[in-house]
């Protein structure tokens, strides 16, 4: 009789978290629709800040989504046990994630009515058209890896499946680092580090994500999670936010020994208002260092989603720098000369980021995090730690 | 053998009837030629590339008559909102830092060889013409503005609100990229391009527009003959604007 109490209660609270996601996600594209019928004056992008608020969500969560596969691909490319058990949680995630992603890049278009023209016309030359395959098979694979870790038949493929998948998601990440890498008019992109420097950026928010899930999951089914498995997972997101810091160093540090780079450096590092404080206080203090001093002191588990939050968070302030940061600094068409005129020449770019664009992004969580909840329920996807007798 | 002398007395008549009606028609062949520079449903061909050569010594601060004829021929207007007007072609304003130097100049599409701005367009909407002018197909332009990102020159709009009072010639749509066509519809009349008109109708003399493939073209000469320079020759881009006096 209890349990029944319980277990109705839970359905309520299932259902009502599946209402609230679902508000935001309408929230969401109620928003893309506004900056549809409107244009994109109703937002704070401009012809000086192109890309914008939607651009951080999206890349965040696509960056995370083939980043949060990466549980799946340590449990099957280097068989390890506590990561397999976490395989499949880890793959409805990427999935998820690389939708939400999606759907808020493609409704930040300018026509995002022409979608079948963006995947029938395909110029192979653009990073962004091979991105389309990128995508495509990425989803593919990991629904194929999926089906392998479900069905007891398919098995046997898991392995050569979830290697295919880990060569993939790096693909992937590469070529979304390349969108910038391959840019060589801005001071900000046009580097080879980007690809590596996103694909390490990848591996930490996309196990910060999964930290969250996790918890979430064990929290809503009254679990606990192994100490062992706990503190194993969270040396591990430590030494991905350590290697994030590093390659940002590195980044900062090859442009300041460009001389023509150096105004740059100086714009995001010492005299950017906004872009150097998100800089400094967002990405280095509350989204690095913060984060690793808590996941080397945490004995308990809220501390580690604590930890995983923060590093969330610096991942947003770390893309908002990046992409918004790397725009607002003025092309330099005259090297040595000042620069003036009516389009903004010369001139530091504003840009306020407005409610509709925020909204949009927030849609794109929202639909990966129903996609996720409503999967999860249907099917098993809570990590199961039990020793398997085949696993030893 | 009479009958051979035949023969050649016909073959002479013929040839000069033929030599007498070429040079009666060949002018006019010529003339159809330059009247119609290229007739409908002929491809622009790579024979030509078009250019443009600005003389920044001859180019006024404060005169915009160039961006005035742009917009009047494009039906490029303001709306009252700055950041997100389209701008095709803008005056910039140089002042070099060290010696106080000051110049000014117009700015648009350089129409490179090796756009950028091509290169990364994921559905093709951004191509180039055989003959170098680098434009935008507003039928499958998607908006994503990846062109934008990739363009050194800030050279491209996005329209960020809905447009009237459009120019038949040159339809524009919200939620797509454009800039400067080098006035593709009036080269395809044989017409110069507005904004270099409009410079010569005013005296100022400060923009040349021709092929650069001639090397008889007055642009061609010209090049030749003083120092000309690309902005950002560092990228390569081959552009088909060249400035003089910079």
């Amino acid at each position: 009789m209890n349990n029944d109490v319980f277990r109705k209660n839970k359905d309520a609270a299932f259902y009502f978290l599946l209402g609230a996601i679902g508000l935001v996600a309408l929230a969401g594209l109620g928003a893309a629709f506004y900056m549809e019928h409107y244009g994109h004056v109703v937002t704070g992008m401009t012809n000086q800040i192109v890309w914008g608020l939607p651009h951080v969500f999206a890349l965040f969560l696509i960056v995370a989504a083939s980043g949060v596969l990466n549980m799946a691909s340590i449990g099957s490319v280097f068989g390890k046990p506590v990561y397999k058990a976490r395989a499949a949680l880890s793959g409805l995630l990427a999935i998820a994630m690389l939708a939400g992603g999606l759907m808020v890049l493609m409704l930040d278009l300018g026509r995002s009515d022409r979608l079948i023209i963006a995947m029938t016309y395909l110029n192979l030359k653009s990073v962004f058209a091979l991105n389309v395959f990128l995508y495509t098979i990425f989803f593919s694979v990991v629904v194929l890896y999926l089906w392998t870790m479900m069905d007891r038949k398919m098995h046997g493929y898991s392995r050569y499946v979830g290697f295919a998948a880990f060569i993939w998601r790096l693909l992937l990440t590469t070529g979304t680092g390349a969108i910038f890498g391959f840019l060589v008019a801005r001071q900000a992109y046009g580097s080879a580090l980007l690809p590596p420097m996103f694909i390490i950026m990848s591996f930490s928010f996309g196990l910060a994500v999964f930290m969250i899930v996790q918890a979430v999951m064990y929290r809503w089914n009254d679990r606990v999670l192994d100490e062992e498995i706990l503190r194993r997972l969270k040396n591990l997101l430590a030494v991905f936010v350590a290697a994030v810091l590093y390659f940002t160093a590195v980044y900062h540090m090859t442009n300041l020994y460009f001389a023509k780079q150096t105004d740059f450096e100086r714009f995001i590092l010492l005299d950017g208002g906004i872009y150097t404080t998100l800089f400094w206080v967002g990405q280095v203090l509350i989204g690095s260092v913060l984060p690793l001093f808590l996941l080397f002191t945490a004995k308990k588990s809220s501390t580690v989603v604590v930890a995983s939050l923060l590093v969330i968070l610096g991942g947003f302030f770390q893309l908002y720098v990046f992409l918004i940061g790397g725009q607002a600094f003025p092309l330099n068409l005259f090297p040595g000369m000042e620069q003036s005129s009516s389009f903004f020449d010369g001139v530091i770019h504003s840009y306020s980021p407005s409610l509709p664009e925020f909204l949009l992004g927030m849609g794109g969580i929202a639909v990966a995090a129903l996609i996720t909840a409503i999967v999860a329920k249907v099917l098993n996807f809570m990590p199961d730690d039990t020793p398997h007798p085949a696993s030893h | 053998m009479s009958n051979d002398v035949d023969n050649s007395r016909r073959k002479f008549i013929a040839a000069g009837v033929a030599g007498t009606a070429g040079l009666v028609l060949a002018p006019g062949v010529t003339l159809l030629d330059m009247a119609h520079a290229r007739p409908a449903g002929e491809a622009a061909s790579s024979a030509k590339r078009w250019g443009l050569l600005i003389d920044s010594t001859k180019c006024a601060t404060g005169c915009n008559d160039c961006v005035t004829a742009c917009g009047k021929e494009n039906g490029v207007a303001s709306t009252g909102h700055p950041e997100t007007d389209p701008q095709w072609i803008r005056k910039i304003e140089l002042k070099e830092i060290k010696s106080g130097r000051s110049h000014s100049l117009p700015m648009m599409c350089q129409h490179c060889a090796e756009p950028p701005c091509v290169d990364v367009c994921p559905t093709g909407a951004s191509f180039k013409r055989a003959d170098g002018i680098v434009l935008v197909d507003r039928h499958i332009c998607i908006g994503c503005r990846y062109c934008m990102m990739a363009c050194p020159y800030k050279a491209r709009s996005f329209v960020h609100e809905e447009h009237e009072d459009q120019n038949p010639d040159v339809p524009r749509g919200k939620g797509c990229v454009e800039a400067c066509t080098l006035c593709v519809h009036r080269i395809d009349k044989d017409q110069q391009p507005a904004c270099v008109e409009a410079c010569s109708a005013g005296n100022h003399g400060a923009m040349l527009f021709g092929d650069l493939n001639d090397s008889n073209s007055e642009i061609s000469k010209r090049i030749a003959t003083f120092a000309t320079t690309q902005v950002r020759p560092d990228l390569a881009l081959n552009t088909g604007v060249r400035y003089q006096g910079i």
